[in-house]
């Protein structure tokens, strides 16, 4: 029997609000613990929440992208639970009336266009962070993130494969960060996703027991866990195994699911209407006004980068997949007027570098201003374009400018004739059999010796040049 | 008659005059504080020093030519306001030793106005109760008995009130904790309209429900006070903007053409005999002076106790989860783990009442149970405020007693539905978030009896009025306190 997944996913982004959801302190990452709170985010006696307009508007245009319906009337909601990072032991979220419903995105599969459902965008607080010592015993708690604006996006079952998943999150990922709604870092929590997934017989159309996972850290762990779950469940059923429906744990290290809780450890939220906020109502000129000042989104980016700039479809969809990185393109094109030169750039060194250094385009160590510098060294004859590339990844280890670089090392390209013309005699002096070679009639012959005088160089001589004199230089012995 | 026993107008008046200082009244009423509490038990908290720094800082600015509506006004507050770093406990074991590192947005305006902080009073633990017995820091008595309690949840600023230990109090109502202990003190108790008085820093109890409102001995320092405390406030996005009033204007108009509502159900089984003929004594005497008085319905009445319990417990549930021994309030000195942690730390904290509506709010809030109890409180909420809706298209305002009975006696209450029945005519005006005031209209049995007067949402005013025509036909209540 055939199997195919069934999953949808929660995905929780934080809000790029300057101030907390409920309160005015700052909503920026790190700081000494507890030094970004106050006695309303501490939910300290007496004090109460009051709505940020701004998380709101945000939350409304991430639906908007989101192709959602907005809703006119909506509310907060108490999620009662006891956690010591939850200061008030509730979450104020919503329930049954959230800020947006019914969206969809769409990705692009090997099969085509498919849209992928978002039931609700909903709005609501982050919590703290538990500190556990390293020695056991106690832990401690940080609330610096408790009341950070956040939003869930919660989607329907619509993806069959790991695939799909991933795909999903990286377009989601793309629009939350092209509307400025969040910077979507995982690595910093203000991006989170959980999953659910179930597992039934290809042509199927009732659904399975679903299993809900956690843990999940990356895109890569997301696809992972699917993965997994996937084979662990269709082996299940294919045992004649009842699947149990509960709450798994991805274990990075080991490459498994492990169970967390079954669904009768479920919690019971006692959600009821937080009457301390009154209800969101939203009057359709502002939808309009947050709709009308969406910036570009990345579908939109990508036709202009291939109408406008004439980059080739495949080199615009990787770059604009990647809202900092089409920012650093784009930013080079303001200051370099040759989008392909650029998009080569990018698309080669720059991807490359990302992918070996393991880092996002948002912290890339090299600036648009640096890698146009380097560019204008390699058009100048200053520097040749196989040391470009080499002084590109010194950039890129240390941040260095390109000319600092050329200079320390030494590296600036030969185009002295007097200098060429001498090493290119030295080398016709030294390699006869070569010589003898190409005057024979093997042309290949000076491929190696032009590359005796790059080796002489270091690399560092006109290509154009040598090959200009040893032709030269050739031609006046083969006449002799 | 000595300082401390003057109502705010009259000592603004001397104090205007020049014929004393801040400094002579706060003296005077602390050292009557000094000499009765012992007896009243009315503060968990006194504040001489600092009340004696304010009464010198007011006085220099009277000099200075400054004025501000309360300048040297000495008051007391109920100990779940907070207050910046003096203790604000809620009379609980739990808050024992929390001191609040900011001002409640009330008593914020009260230092701008000049108010004098004297203390903070005691209550019923987080303001659950109706007899000032749930404190888990002291006993109240009722300064016309000292065998009868002051009634609750705010008792001690009831009995501060009506001992003369301070001229106003600032208490908070949920479902009749400022009208029922006004009531049975014989002060005046004002419940403003949800909305009309910022939260901000009252420790709350049920949120819907609760507002913070006036003590006095006079239907005018009521006024005052609340000219005082109300208005909006950014801080609390529940509190109502544009509504600001000048509440004693025209207080002393009377009363001619206004229409009476009396709600039959107000007035039945339930309500002792003296009390009924008490305020209805009292409402002849307001038809005399040119009221139109006449009887109605509130039909829904009956399912307001019900309600006020389910929503104000589900609500107080929620409110209070945050005590759980790991930031502030009272912690265990053992435990095993996270959970036995919370358990042993709100074992020991809250108290019995506090407790049991813990887990009747837990209860009715529990999948399963929500649709039958919580929802349909709320369906019975709308129909509460149809009732008043329907009844104030008719009616001005609606006068009641404020409570079933006369101040009860210690122990009395035993059990607890018993003592829920004393807020039985109080409930319904929190549950539709309107004000009400209850203003002394005579004595039975030798005891204070209340009459409550409910009105339109942001109608105060009237409320004070007819409050004030009730207090000129009242003549001066005072207990003689020994």
């Amino acid at each position: 029997m055939e199997f195919e997944a069934v999953i949808g996913l929660e995905v929780h982004a934080e809000l790029l609000t300057e101030s907390k959801i409920f309160c005015s302190c700052t909503t920026e990452f790190g700081g000494e613990p507890n030094t970004h709170c106050c006695p309303v985010c501490l939910g300290l006696p007496g004090t109460l929440p009051v709505l940020n307009k701004k998380a709101v508007e945000y939350a409304i245009r991430a639906g908007l992208a989101l192709n959602c319906n907005i809703a006119r009337f909506s509310k907060m909601d108490r999620k009662n639970y006891f956690y010591p990072d939850l200061p008030k032991a509730y979450q104020i979220s919503q329930y049954d009336l959230p800020l947006c419903r019914d969206g969809y995105v769409e990705i692009e599969t090997e099969d085509g266009i498919k849209k992928i459902g978002i039931i609700r965008v909903h709005l609501e607080e982050d919590a703290g962070k538990l500190i556990h010592e390293e020695n056991g015993g106690s832990s401690l708690v940080d609330y610096n993130r408790t009341g950070v604006p956040l939003i869930e996006i919660v989607s329907y079952p619509d993806m069959r494969t790991p695939e799909e998943a991933r795909l999903y999150l990286t377009k989601l990922k793309s629009i939350l960060e092209y509307t400025e709604v969040s910077d979507c870092k995982m690595q910093e929590g203000s991006l989170r996703v959980d999953t659910n997934i179930s597992v039934r017989p290809v042509g199927s159309d009732t659904f399975g027991t679903k299993v809900e996972l956690k843990n999940l850290n990356s895109f890569r762990a997301v696809y992972k866990a699917l993965e997994y779950e996937f084979k662990r469940q269709a082996e299940a059923i294919k045992n004649g195994e009842e699947i149990t429906q509960e709450t798994r744990r991805w274990d990075e290290n080991k490459g498994i699911t492990i169970s967390m809780r079954s669904k009768e450890e479920a919690h019971d939220y006692r959600y009821f209407p937080e009457p301390d906020i009154v209800p969101i109502v939203v009057g359709d000129e502002w939808i309009e006004e947050i709709r009308s000042n969406i910036p570009e989104l990345p579908h939109q980016k990508k036709e202009r980068f291939i109408k406008d700039l004439g980059l080739p479809a495949y080199d615009a969809g990787v770059i604009t997949a990647d809202k900092a990185l089409s920012d650093f393109f784009e930013k080079c094109v303001e200051l370099y007027d040759n989008p392909k030169t650029i998009s080569n750039w990018v698309m080669g060194e720059i991807l490359r570098g990302m992918k070996e250094a393991e880092i996002e385009a948002s912290s890339l160590p090299i600036s648009p201003e640096q890698l146009v510098m380097l560019q204008k060294m390699v058009d100048a004859g200053t520097i040749s374009i196989s040391i470009g590339k080499k002084v590109f990844d010194t950039m890129l280890k240390t941040g260095k400018n390109p000319n600092d670089i050329v200079e320390e090392e030494g590296l600036a390209q030969i185009s002295d004739e007097g200098s060429l013309r001498s090493t290119v005699l030295k080398v016709i002096e030294n390699n006869p059999k070569s010589v003898e070679d190409f005057l024979g009639g093997k042309e290949k012959a000076m491929g190696f010796l032009i590359g005796q005088v790059m080796k002489e160089t270091k690399g560092k001589a006109n290509p154009q040049m040598i090959n200009e004199i040893m032709k030269e230089e050739l031609s006046k012995l083969s006449k002799n | 008659m000595e300082l401390y026993e003057y109502s705010v107008y009259e000592l603004i008046s001397i104090l205007e005059k020049g014929e004393t200082n801040s400094v002579e009244v706060t003296e005077s009423i602390i050292e009557n504080i000094d000499k009765r509490d012992g007896d009243i038990g009315a503060f968990l908290y006194v504040d001489k020093e600092g009340a004696l720094k304010a009464a010198e800082e007011a006085d220099r600015l009277r000099r200075d030519g400054k004025s501000a509506p309360f300048l040297g006004i000495p008051v007391a507050i109920k100990d779940n306001i907070c207050t910046e770093g003096t203790k604000t406990t809620c009379a609980s074991k739990m808050l024992e030793n929390f001191v609040p590192p900011y001002d409640a947005t009330v008593v914020k305006k009260l230092k701008e106005a000049g108010a004098i902080i004297v203390g903070k009073t005691n209550m019923d633990e987080f303001a659950m109760g109706s007899s000032t017995e749930n404190s888990a820091l002291k006993k109240t008595v009722n300064p016309w008995d000292f065998d009868r309690v002051p009634g609750g949840s705010s008792g001690g600023s009831a009995a501060a009130v009506a001992a003369s230990e301070v001229p106003v109090a600032l208490g908070s109502d949920t479902g009749g904790s400022i009208r029922q202990p006004a009531s049975f003190c014989g002060v005046v108790g004002l419940k403003p309209t949800y909305g009309r008085v910022s939260r901000y820093g009252l420790v709350a109890f049920a949120s819907s429900l609760d507002q913070i409102g006036p003590f006095a001995r006079d239907v005018e320092d009521a006024a005052m006070l609340l000219n005082v405390i109300a208005g909006y406030d950014k801080m609390d996005s529940t509190s109502v903007p544009g509504r600001e009033n000048y509440f004693l204007d025209g207080i002393k108009d009377g009363i001619k053409g206004f229409k009476i509502g009396l709600p039959k159900e107000y007035y039945g089984e339930g309500v002792s005999s003296d009390v009924r003929e008490s305020v209805l004594a009292m409402v002849k005497r307001l038809e005399g002076l040119g009221a139109f008085v006449e009887e109605t319905s509130l039909p829904y009445s009956e399912y307001a106790l019900a309600a006020y319990y389910i929503i104000s417990s589900a609500e107080a549930s929620s409110n209070l989860a945050r005590y759980d021994g790991i930031r502030y309030g009272h912690r265990a000195d053992k435990f095993d783990d996270l959970i036995d942690l919370y358990a042993r730390s709100r074992s020991e904290g809250f108290g019995k009442e506090v407790k049991r509506r813990i887990m009747l709010g837990t209860y009715v809030l529990s999948s399963g149970y929500y649709d039958a109890y919580y929802k349909k409180a709320l369906k019975v909420r709308t129909l509460i405020k149809n009732d008043f809706d329907r009844a104030f298209e008719k009616y001005d305002v609606l006068i009641s007693p404020t409570s079933p009975t006369v101040a009860f006696k210690f122990g009395e209450k035993s059990n607890p539905l018993e003592m829920y029945l004393a807020d039985i005519l109080t409930v319904p005006v929190n549950i539709a978030g309107l004000p009400a005031i209850s203003v002394p209209c005579g004595l039975a049995g030798g005891l204070p009896v209340g009459l409550q007067v409910i009105g339109k949402p942001f109608d105060e005013k009237t409320l004070l009025k007819i409050a004030y025509a009730v207090q000129e036909n009242t003549g001066k209540l005072k207990p003689e306190v020994k």
